[in-house]
């Protein structure tokens, strides 16, 4: 029975279907499913699978996107539950998303937020035109692993440079790792500004992510 | 709405089609054969005694197109219609009667033999963007006599898609017709769903041989489909203008069609060709030159102002390697053709002046007629509203919100043609992790691929063999005791 119930979440985060994959959450709360077997041997199943997908170019960045909504939908009905048996779901990590202060050029980072989410991070994304004191101050709120920075203009990027500075003189690395992106980065760029690592594309972030808080 | 590209007026298609209509009066045309001569002259064609020379009127030829078929499928091995001759539908083959293939690694330009025609009738059959196989190269370890039917033979037993191909001499034509019968099971099933296309050339100017109007009048008289393949070389053996050619290749072809029609009315032909300008500093007759190309699209809508089926060689390079200059003349003059609403467009993944064939640029190729079928599909309006319906509740201005979309799932295949690996979108990063190919060697890993999921097409077994038997009987009388060993195929 809940074997049958499992292989429909997959398919429901396949399909990009929240509606599904919300309802399939409510139905394992009602049959008493403990949720993190629901996450981790339903829905999980199907985040790797349109991951692996699209890795080797079967699947495309809408499939990708919908089925992290899904995910997050299908989470987000199963957190209360969770909540009340006073365990959290294993994450891969926390991660403060943002594009640094000036610099209002997304999609890049928002991908990489995808991924990471849909690769079972627990991504804030904060968005654009974010100064050093809001990221650096979300991220110890959260208990961030990861810092992750965007800039796409050469104007901006220095940007990047003042986050980790003013980590550093907090005191608040090696804790709080830093990834750095955007179309003007480069390795040396990253290795200049002492940052932990950059990737040129979104499925390189997870890789970096995952390096980066020791769960390859 | 097909987006369409035009060159001339309705009034120039129509002078185009009087000074033709003269052409054929005077100088008239020269036909070699005694048959063509003779249903043209019982027709009431005007014959010069002593010079093969016919002059024939522009009601013979009217009444020619009178009976014509303005449309015609060509059929797969299991009997679907997949090519559309007319209107404007677009499809697509590899080049014909190549002499020499590319070797990917030595880059030298090998004589072509029984290996390199099934490559690439293996690396064709998968590709969706190709409707039809072709008769590609020339296999020559067989003798000349068996050539033309060898290859038919090897595209019977290779592909289930139709085929464009054609006869060397009026003696071959008669066997390959008697092939397709023997696949399609009765001369009357090959006629009724015509599984290939016979291309038959005049000769510039204004010539009509033995074997070329030989050619026209078995195929009419068999039902099955004659591409005429007029070859005016603008300059040379063509008036310089393009509005010249354009004018005696019409002739050529009326003239032909006239032969056909009257060897059997109601026949099918196409309108088809491979025009080409003269390069005056070289001597040769360049197939990526623009010009080539202005000459096709000008023909196929003078052949279109008469609702007649169309053909053009496009697509192919002069360029020995698989470079830059072959992918420009290939994707640029491949566009014209989509463009143009030509039906056939021949001569993908040909280089050298339609002498040397490449798999490698078969599978480069592939991906610029992807583009020009993607662009010939044209602007679709899918919703409703064009915008206005995206921006829901969900929007928050954010880079991204419509990645979230249902509808960009539904839709983004249709609006977007996903190439191949062949074509590069990678990152930097990603490129130099998988190998950091140029287009070349991303195809030749591509022909690889291709060439290792190839699986040979299931057909009737006794069909296979009584074709297998009926070229062996073709070969011994050719002098060949042994066919070559075929890959896939046990020795029988």
């Amino acid at each position: 029975m809940s074997e049958e119930l499992y292989k429909e979440m997959a398919q429901s985060i396949i399909d990009g279907d929240s509606e599904k994959s919300v309802e399939l959450a409510k139905k394992s709360i009602e049959l008493q499913m403990h949720p993190l077997d629901t996450i981790t041997k339903g829905f999980v199943v199907g985040v790797n699978y349109i991951g692996d997908q699209f890795g080797k170019g079967e699947a495309f960045l809408p499939e990708l996107v919908m089925a992290g909504e899904a995910m997050k939908a299908a989470v987000a009905t199963l957190e209360p539950e969770l909540l009340k048996l006073g365990e959290a779901r294993e994450t891969m990590g926390r991660v403060v998303l943002a594009t640094v202060e000036g610099d209002i050029h997304e999609i890049g980072k928002t991908l990489v937020g995808t991924m990471l989410s849909a690769s079972g991070f627990e991504v804030t994304d904060l968005g654009v035109d974010q100064p050093a004191e809001k990221i650096i101050g979300k991220a110890l709120e959260i208990n961030a692993d990861i810092i992750g920075m965007s800039a796409l203009l050469t104007t901006t990027m220095v940007r990047q440079r003042e986050v980790i500075e003013e980590l550093d003189k907090e005191g608040l690395r090696p804790r709080i790792k830093v990834m750095v992106g955007g179309a003007p980065i480069t390795k040396e760029w990253a290795e200049k500004i002492k940052a932990d690592g950059t990737s040129e594309d979104a499925v390189g972030a997870v890789q970096l992510a995952k390096k980066l808080v020791g769960k390859e | 709405m097909q987006p369409k590209l035009a060159l001339l007026d309705d009034e120039l298609i129509a002078k185009i089609l009087e000074e033709a209509f003269e052409l054929l009066r005077c100088p008239a045309v020269k036909v070699q054969n005694p048959e063509a001569r003779e249903l043209l002259a019982s027709a009431g064609a005007k014959l010069y005694p002593d010079t093969q020379v016919v002059g024939i009127s522009k009601s013979l030829v009217q009444k020619a197109l009178e009976s014509v078929p303005r449309e015609f499928y060509l059929y797969d091995y299991d009997g679907n219609p997949v090519i559309h001759y007319g209107g404007d539908s677009i499809h697509f083959d590899p080049g014909s009667s190549g002499i020499a293939m590319l070797n990917p690694d030595t880059l030298e330009h090998e004589t072509t033999e029984t290996p390199h025609l099934i490559r690439l009738l293996k690396v064709a059959e998968q590709l969706p963007q190709y409707d039809a196989q072709s008769t590609a190269v020339i296999c020559h370890e067989v003798p000349k006599d068996i050539q033309d039917s060898y290859r038919l033979y090897l595209a019977l037993l290779y592909s289930k898609k139709p085929i464009v191909t054609g006869a060397f001499t009026n003696k071959t034509v008669q066997e390959m017709i008697e092939m397709l019968t023997l696949f399609g099971g009765s001369a009357e099933a090959a006629r009724e769903k015509p599984r290939a296309i016979f291309d038959v050339c005049p000769a510039p100017p204004l010539i009509w041989s033995n074997f070329g109007a030989g050619n026209l009048i078995a195929l009419a008289k068999a039902g099955i489909p004659a591409e005429i393949v007029s070859v005016p070389l603008a300059g040379a053996a063509a008036p310089v203008t393009m509005l010249g050619t354009v004018t005696q290749h019409t002739a050529e072809v009326l003239a032909g069609i006239t032969i056909h029609q009257l060897a059997k009315p109601g026949s099918p032909i196409v309108w088809g060709g491979a025009a080409a300008i003269f390069d005056m500093r070289k001597g040769a007759t360049p197939m990526g030159a623009v010009e080539t190309a202005m000459l096709d699209c000008s023909y196929a809508q003078v052949a279109k102002s008469l609702h007649m089926p169309t053909h053009a060689y496009l697509g192919a390079t002069d360029s020995k390697l698989v470079d830059a200059q072959a992918g420009l003349e290939s994707g640029i003059t491949a566009m014209v053709g989509a463009l143009s609403g030509i039906n056939m467009i021949s001569g993908a993944g040909m280089l050298d002046f339609l002498a040397c064939h490449s798999a490698e640029k078969l599978v480069i190729d592939a991906e610029a007629i992807a583009m020009a079928k993607r662009m010939v599909i044209g602007i679709k309006q899918h919703t409703e509203t064009l915008a206005t319906g995206f921006y829901d509740e969900k929007i928050n201005f954010k880079g991204g919100d419509f990645l979230k979309q249902k509808i960009t799932m539904q839709l983004f295949r249709e609006e977007q043609h996903l190439p191949s690996s062949v074509i590069d979108r990678d990152s930097t990063r990603a490129w130099k992790a998988a190998g950091g190919l140029d287009a070349f060697g991303r195809a030749k890993l591509r022909v690889k691929e291709l060439l290792a999921s190839y699986r040979r097409p299931e057909l009737d077994l006794d069909k296979v063999n009584r074709l297998h038997a009926f070229m062996r009987d073709l070969a011994q009388k050719a002098g060949l005791e042994q066919l070559p060993a075929l890959e896939d195929y046990q020795p029988t």
